[in-house]
C-alpha cells in the first residue's frame, strides 16, 4: 500500500494551509517538506509574501522545531507563516492556561503590608486596607473596600478591570498604567460600585461598573442560559 | 492554667504600658492572680507606672539564663494581697538577650500559677514583638483614633492573625477626645473599627488623671473616681466574660450645680 503523503498543500478561503501530518518522524517530515517545497512546479512569479497556516495535527512540537519549520518554509518560497496549528498542549501550558483562566477566592482583610499574588482573576471577600497590596495576572474583583494598591494584569495584560464595591484607593495598576488618588480626596463621595481600566489613551480611567459591559465585553464567560 | 494576654500596638506612645498596668490592676482587683511581664527590654516603663521600680532585684534577662528563679525576680505589689505580680525587664541589655522559645517557656511556667498573664510589648515589630507573641494566648492592640496608629495597629493585626496560637486580637482604642471626635477631626470609634474589621474590648478617653497616676506610680485604675479607671475596669470584666456595655463618651457626671451655671450662661 502506497503511503500517502505527509505534506499536503490545500487552498482554503483563507488562504493557504499546510497540513503536516502527525504519524511520521519529525526528520521525515522536515525532508519532505524541503523536498515539496523546492520541486512545486508553479513557480510563482510575483514576490509578493504569501501567508500560511500550518496545522501540525497531533504532533508536539518545541519552540526550537517551530523555528525550524517557519525557517523552512520561509526560505524555500515566498511564503510567511502566520501559525501553527496544533492539537496538543504540555502539562506545563495546559496548567498555566488555566491559571490564568481561574478564579481565585481569597476571604480575608488584606492588611498594612501584606502582599497577595495570584495568577488568574482575584475574587476578594473582604478589605485591601491602606498599606496592603493584591496583584493578579488578570481581573481583581473586591466586595470589600479597596483602600490599599490594586495592580491587575500584573504580567502586562492592559486589558485587565479592577472593580470594587468601595472604590478608595491609595493607588490603582494596570499591566505597566499606574494612577493614583488625588491629594486631596473628599470624603464624601460614596464611591461604591466601581471599577478601573485602560482607557484608549492608556490613562486609568474609573467609572460606574456597569460601564465595563461596553468596554470589556470578553469579561461575560457564560455560555448558554436564553 | 492561666492565659497569656499580650498588650501590643506596632506604633510606640499609643499607651500599651499604661493600658497593661491598668488592665493587670484591674484583673487583680476583681479577685484574679495576674503577673505583669515586661517585655521591653532595654527600655523599661510598666515598673515605673506600678510604682514598684525600687524593689526590683532580678529581671527576665536574669530568669531567661538561669541567673535566678522566676519568683525570685518576680516583684509582689503591696496593694494587693498576693493578687499583682510583676516581672520587671532588664535595663542594661537589649532585646536580643531572649529569644522567642525562652519567652514561650517562661510564660508557659508562669501559667501554672498565675490566672492571667499580661505581658507588655515594646513597640515595632521586630525581636522584641516576637518575644513579647510567642508565648501569648491571646492579643489587645491598642491604638488610638489618628491614622498613623490605625495604620501600624493594621499592620500587627496582619502579624498576629499569622500567629497559630494566638487568638482573634481585641481591639482597646486609647486616648479618645470626645470634642475632636464629635467634629469629625479624628476618626470615630466605627470608623476604626469597620476599618481594622475586628472584635472591640474597650474605648478609653484621655484623660489628664491617667498621666498624674502614672507619674505617682499608681495605676488609675486603682481610682474609682476617674473615667479612665472605669474604662479599664470594664475591659478588665470583658475580659472575664461579663458583658458590659461601652462607657458613654459625653461629660455625664455634671452636677446639679455645673447645670445652672451652664443655664445662665456661666462656664
Amino acid at each position: 500500500m502506497k503511503k500517502s503523503q505527509n505534506v499536503t498543500i490545500k487552498g482554503t478561503k483563507d488562504g493557504l494551509t499546510l497540513h503536516l501530518d502527525d504519524t511520521c518522524s519529525y526528520d521525515e517530515l522536515k525532508k519532505e517538506l524541503d523536498r515539496k517545497l523546492s520541486n512545486s512546479s508553479r513557480i510563482q512569479e510575483e514576490d509578493k509574501l504569501l501567508s500560511v497556516k500550518v496545522t501540525v495535527g497531533n504532533r508536539y512540537l518545541t519552540e526550537q522545531q517551530q523555528e525550524e519549520l517557519k525557517e523552512l518554509i520561509r526560505q524555500k518560497r515566498n511564503l510567511i507563516v502566520e501559525e501553527i496549528e496544533t492539537n496538543v498542549l504540555t502539562r506545563e501550558e495546559a496548567e498555566q492556561l488555566k491559571d490564568e483562566n481561574e478564579i481565585v477566592s481569597i476571604a480575608r482583610v488584606i492588611r498594612s503590608g501584606q502582599v497577595i499574588e495570584v495568577s488568574g482573576d482575584l475574587l476578594l471577600i473582604g478589605d485591601v486596607n491602606p498599606g496592603g497590596t493584591v496583584k493578579a495576572s488578570g481581573n481583581i474583583f473586591i466586595m470589600g473596600t479597596l483602600k490599599g494598591i490594586a495592580h491587575a494584569g500584573s504580567g502586562g495584560n492592559e486589558e485587565a478591570v479592577i472593580a470594587a464595591s468601595v472604590m478608595k484607593p491609595s493607588q490603582l495598576r494596570i499591566g505597566d498604567c499606574i494612577n493614583r488618588a488625588p491629594d486631596h480626596n473628599s470624603d464624601d463621595e460614596a464611591r461604591v460600585m466601581e471599577c478601573a481600566f485602560i482607557s484608549e489613551n492608556r490613562q486609568i480611567i474609573i467609572d460606574r461598573l456597569q460601564v465595563l459591559i461596553q468596554q470589556r465585553p470578553n469579561l461575560t464567560r457564560f455560555e448558554g442560559g436564553r | 492554667m492561666g492565659e497569656a494576654i499580650v498588650i501590643t500596638s506596632g506604633k510606640g506612645g499609643v499607651g500599651k504600658t499604661t493600658t497593661s498596668a491598668n488592665i493587670g490592676t484591674a484583673l487583680a482587683l476583681q479577685g484574679k492572680k495576674v503577673c505583669l511581664v515586661d517585655t521591653d527590654i532595654g527600655l523599661r516603663n510598666l515598673d515605673v507606672v506600678m510604682g514598684l521600680e525600687n524593689r526590683i532585684i532580678y529581671d527576665l534577662v536574669d530568669v531567661v539564663q538561669g541567673r535566678c528563679k522566676i519568683h525570685q525576680a518576680l516583684v509582689k505589689d503591696k496593694r494587693f494581697e498576693d493578687k499583682l505580680y510583676l516581672l520587671p525587664a532588664a535595663q542594661t541589655t537589649d532585646k536580643t538577650a531572649v529569644q522567642p522559645e525562652q519567652m514561650k517557656k517562661l510564660v508557659d511556667e508562669l501559667k501554672q500559677d498565675y490566672d492571667y498573664i499580661i505581658i507588655d510589648c515594646p513597640a515595632g515589630i521586630e525581636q522584641g514583638y516576637k518575644n513579647a507573641v510567642a508565648g501569648a494566648d491571646k492579643a489587645i492592640v491598642v491604638t488610638t483614633p489618628e491614622v498613623s496608629a490605625v495604620r501600624d495597629a493594621d499592620r500587627i493585626i496582619g502579624l498576629l492573625e499569622k500567629e497559630e496560637n494566638v487568638e482573634a486580637p481585641k481591639l482597646v482604642i486609647n486616648r479618645i477626645r470626645n470634642h475632636l471626635m464629635k467634629n469629625g477631626d479624628m476618626l470615630d470609634v466605627d470608623e476604626i473599627t469597620t476599618h481594622l474589621s475586628i472584635d472591640l474590648i474597650g474605648i478609653v478617653a484621655d484623660d489628664d488623671e491617667v498621666i498624674k497616676a502614672s507619674n505617682h506610680g499608681e495605676p488609675i485604675a486603682l481610682n474609682p473616681n476617674s473615667k479612665a479607671s472605669i474604662a479599664y475596669r470594664n475591659i478588665a470584666r470583658r475580659i472575664l466574660g461579663e458583658a458590659v456595655p461601652l462607657q458613654q463618651l459625653e461629660d455625664t457626671n455634671q452636677g446639679v450645680f455645673s447645670k445652672i451655671k451652664r443655664f445662665f450662661g456661666v462656664r
